[in-house]
Formats: structure tokens, sequence, C-alpha cells
């Protein structure tokens, strides 16, 4: 299905927004997630099933003011 | 007495921002010479083959200095929100710089937004920094919503402009005298920041003066000894200020030559 990552297109097989960040290469990464603007903490990565077109946000840490 | 946030003394009253260093070396180097008490850091989307966040977090890791996460760039409520506990998670802080945008040229904060945000993310366990103007009546909207610390802006952010009110954080400072308060932007040379602390702020947020100095090292230690000398000033209790001049030398026995 056909996922947005970071508001690009990623056609993917994963299931669940755990098994994306392992599909797109992010497994062991400090990064915290969003799906459809809504913060997903780590423990519910795994039950937070994707749906095709969810707008997936992947942040980490970065300069700030 | 040094204040505390949220239960906390910082090591020193200056808080640093780690953006706009021309590497990160350098950026290493200026936290080195201005031994903050905090450094406030950020998130944005990582790339899986870059991992940028993750160098970053590395460094600024085994720099050792607390991190104060913002929340900058967000102009919704519901932004900042989200923003504020992707944070908690990434850094492992429930400490937050909250910013919620309101206008491009200025920069300055949606200070209803900013209220209504401050009082949702308090009642989720946030201890919330809002970046805020000097509004006394703002102020105390946010103290309600929960906040123990209040970040006035000096002048417009990166604008290097100084204190551009400083009757109104005069006022500020007495209206609430146990709350600590720290100057956050606009802030452009160490002498804005000697300056804030001896009106009895309690610290003061920089980024930009020390990033965008043609040395940052070297400007970041001159703001770790103004933030020292005016913390200094304070304690000695600045004299009281005239209108007409009074001789320092005493006139009493001067010699009759005229």
């Amino acid at each position: 299905m056909k996922i947005m990552v970071n508001d690009e297109v990623h056609e993917v097989s994963a299931r669940t927004l755990a098994a994306l960040i392992d599909e797109l290469g992010y497994s062991g990464a400090r990064i915290a997630t969003a799906m459809n603007g809504d913060f997903v903490p780590v423990p519910l990565r795994e039950k937070t099933d994707l749906r095709d077109g969810a707008k997936v946000e992947i942040v980490a840490p970065m300069q700030g003011g | 007495m040094t204040a505390l946030f949220y239960g906390v003394e910082l090591s020193s009253p200056l808080m640093l921002g780690t953006a706009q260093y021309p590497s990160p070396d350098i950026l290493r180097d200026a936290v080195l010479a201005a031994e903050p008490g905090v450094v406030t850091v950020s998130l944005r989307r990582e790339s899986a083959g870059e991992r940028a966040g993750q160098a970053f977090w590395t460094l600024i890791r085994d720099l050792g200095v607390p991190v104060l996460p913002n929340t900058a760039g967000c102009h919704t409520v519901k932004e900042a929100v989200t923003t504020a506990h992707m944070a908690r998670e990434v850094f492992g802080t429930d400490w937050v710089k909250l910013e919620v945008i309101g206008e491009l040229d200025t920069l300055q904060p949606d200070v209803f937004g900013l209220v209504e945000a401050a009082r949702i993310l308090t009642e989720d366990g946030f201890k919330v920094f809002p970046y805020t103007t000097e509004d006394l009546v703002v102020a105390e909207r946010l103290l309600a919503a929960g906040c123990e610390v209040l970040m006035p802006w000096g002048a417009p952010i990166g604008s290097g402009k100084g204190l551009n009110n400083v009757f109104g954080l005069r006022a500020l400072r007495a209206h609430f005298p146990d709350v600590p308060l720290v100057v956050d932007a606009g802030i452009g040379v160490p002498s804005h920041a000697a300056q804030a602390l001896e009106l009895g702020y309690d610290a003061v947020l920089i980024n930009t003066a020390v990033a965008k100095a043609g040395d940052p090292a070297v400007m970041a230690r001159a703001f770790r000894l103004a933030v020292e000398a005016g913390s200094l000033a304070r304690k000695a209790d600045p004299m009281e200020e005239r209108d007409m001049a009074a001789p320092s030398t005493p006139v009493v026995g001067k010699a009759m030559l005229a």
C-alpha cells in the first residue's frame, strides 16, 4: 500500500507502524512518530495499523533555538 | 538566591540554542565556552539514509548539558502539543520550551494558542517554559494554566535588538517577584544579557547572537562572562538612578583656590 512518510510517497508491505519503521531502515534510531497528525508513542507502534494513504511523520533530534 | 526551574537549579543563567552554527565542531566549541545551564534542541524530519539527527544527538549527549526541547515553527495548538509529546519521548525530558508562533514578520507568539497549549501540556505532566511577550495579563493566564516559568521576548527572534521594552520587562519582574523569568529572543550582544540579569531576570536564552558571530566560541565566552557580571550586579543591589548630578568626590576640605 502507499504511505506518505515525511511528505514522500512510499510503496510498502508493512501493515503496522512498527513494521514500517523497520522496512524503511529506521531500526535502532532515536526517532518519534506521528500518524495523521497524532503522536504515536513507541509502545503503540506495533498496535498501530497502517491504512492506504496514511500520513506518517518520523522526526529526530535537530538543532534548535 | 538562584531561581529554581521546576525545582531544578541550573549551573548557569545562560541558556544556549544549538541552531545555525557553521559546523558541529563550532557548536561544540561554543557550548564548551558558554558553559550553559541548558541547551535548547528541536525535532525535524529524519531521513533513514542520512540519519543526521542521530549524529546531532550523539554530539549533544556527549556534552552532558541538560536539554530543553522546543516546539519552534509550530503555528497551531495541535502542532505544538504533538511536537511536545514527540520531544518528550525522544529527549527523555518533560521540559518543553513552548512556542506557538502567531505572526511571521516578528515571530511573535500567538498568546491565545500559547495559553491553551500550555494548559493541555501541563495537564499531561509537562513542565512548560512558554515563549511569550511581556504582557502581564498573558503572564497571569500562563501561570493559571500551570506554567511555573515565563520566557518573555526581549525583541523579535533573531533580530539582535536587545531589550525593546525595558519598562515592560521591569514591570513583569516586579509583578511576579517569585516566578523564574527568562528573557528569550532578541538578545544581540553580551551587554543585553547583562542588562536582563541586572533587571532581576533569572536567565537569558541566546542562540543567533552566538551562532552568527564571526567567532562563535569567543562570543559564547563573552556571554558567559556577561551573565556572571549581570548576576553579580543584581546580587550587589545597584544604586538608584537620579536625574541630576551628585558629586562623587567629597567637596569638604577642597582647597580654596578661586
